[in-house]
């Protein structure tokens, strides 16, 4: 269960974000991630670790938004593309290639944050009166 | 409430470990030694091959071992035996080590010795062909190891390992004429997944290939050491 440590890379990412944010709080609605096939990632797996990771904190609710990008690699013989099959030892169908270079399916990325902001907290009373 | 906004973060979803991780590395290469990643299934041979490569390499570089292991020390006591410090990482749950725990380890070995001593650092990896290839930890190079017991298409199944890894070593060579295997089809899927790594069949046992795989850690580290150094002192690190 690698995802678990995953989630907590990713709230620790969230973390630094919010506090871009202070002193308002960020209402995060939704994260869209991009998972790439060729990684060790099970995105059903990250959804169910994020919500138990969240419970009670500021990011309870939000929901993980994941696009699933697959693996795709360029044939260096032809220059081609190809989607790389695991049952033909991912070479190229064109030329026989084996998969040099991947051009994606790698992608473990945050891309972007669905948000609202709430006001800052107001001065407290007690401060305003130490004002006066 | 006000209204809904969107931020572009473009982030690697393990960032947090990656900066911990770059931080590792720039401690490395401040105290120019070469760290090796050794990762593998449960039983592929990390360990056997790093008691014969730290008794081999013992006369010519100054050396130290970070060893993780989800529960016992055992592996640790293997290699400590040797004569090279070891310092083991038990990493309770976790199934493979992140840059925090090596992180944690290198405070331990400071405490036993001056980094800046060393030439090469190696890091055992838990056995496990899934997670690790993930999480860096600050090494300069990967190695993969794939016993030939495990049969050839270990590479399709698990591909992201071995198309991580520098150098791919196929061990327990001595094994082959007992196995319905073909070693040339468990290199032919090593190279559809990784067409540029390094390749070195190795046996701790009979020791067949390991002045090769020893030449290959030798360059290496050359390397490493001769790529100008980032920093000219180590940083303090990181609180855990």
């Amino acid at each position: 269960m690698h995802e678990v440590d995953m989630t907590k890379c990713l709230v620790l990412s969230m973390q630094e974000w919010r506090q871009q944010h202070a002193p308002h709080t960020p209402q995060v609605d939704r994260l869209h991630l991009q998972v790439g096939t060729f990684t060790c990632v099970e995105p059903d797996q990250l959804v169910t670790t994020w919500q138990a990771a969240v419970r009670g904190s500021w990011l309870e609710g939000a929901e993980l938004a994941i696009e699933t990008v697959p693996l795709v690699g360029r044939c260096l013989a032809c220059n081609s593309t190809y989607r790389p099959d695991p049952q033909q030892a991912y070479r190229s169908p064109c030329c026989d290639h084996p998969m040099e270079e991947i051009v994606s399916g790698r992608e473990l990325r945050i891309r972007s944050v669905d948000y609202r902001l709430l006001d800052p907290p107001s001065p407290t009373p007690f401060a305003t009166a130490a004002a006066v | 409430m006000h209204m809904p906004l969107e931020d572009t973060l473009g982030l690697n979803l393990l960032a947090a470990n990656q900066h911990q991780a770059e931080h590792n590395r720039d401690h490395f290469d401040a105290w120019r030694l070469l760290c090796l990643n050794v990762m593998s299934s449960p039983g592929a041979g990390k360990t056997s091959l790093l008691e014969r490569s730290l008794a081999a390499l013992a006369t010519e570089l100054q050396m130290a071992v970070l060893e993780g292991d989800m529960t016992t020390q055992l592996d640790a006591e293997r290699l400590e035996a040797v004569g090279v410090p070891v310092v083991p990482i038990t990493t309770g749950r976790a199934c493979h080590l992140d840059a925090a725990m090596v992180g944690g380890g290198l405070k331990l070995l400071r405490q036993r010795l001056d980094p800046a001593s060393l030439d090469l650092l190696w890091v055992e990896n838990v056995g496990n062909l899934v997670c690790p290839a993930e999480f860096e930890v600050g090494e300069h190079r990967k190695v993969a190891l794939l016993s030939v017991t495990e049969g050839d298409d270990k590479p399709l199944k698990y591909p992201v390992m071995f198309r991580e890894a520098h150098c791919v070593l196929i061990t327990k060579t001595d094994l082959l004429p007992y196995l319905p295997v073909d070693i040339e089809r468990i290199e032919a899927h090593i190279r559809a997944v990784n067409p540029r790594c390094a390749v070195i069949r190795v046996s701790a046992s009979s020791g067949e290939g390991l002045e090769t795989w020893h030449r290959w850690v030798r360059e290496q580290r050359v390397a490493v050491v001769t790529t100008p150094a980032t920093r000219e002192t180590a940083p303090a690190l990181m609180a855990a």
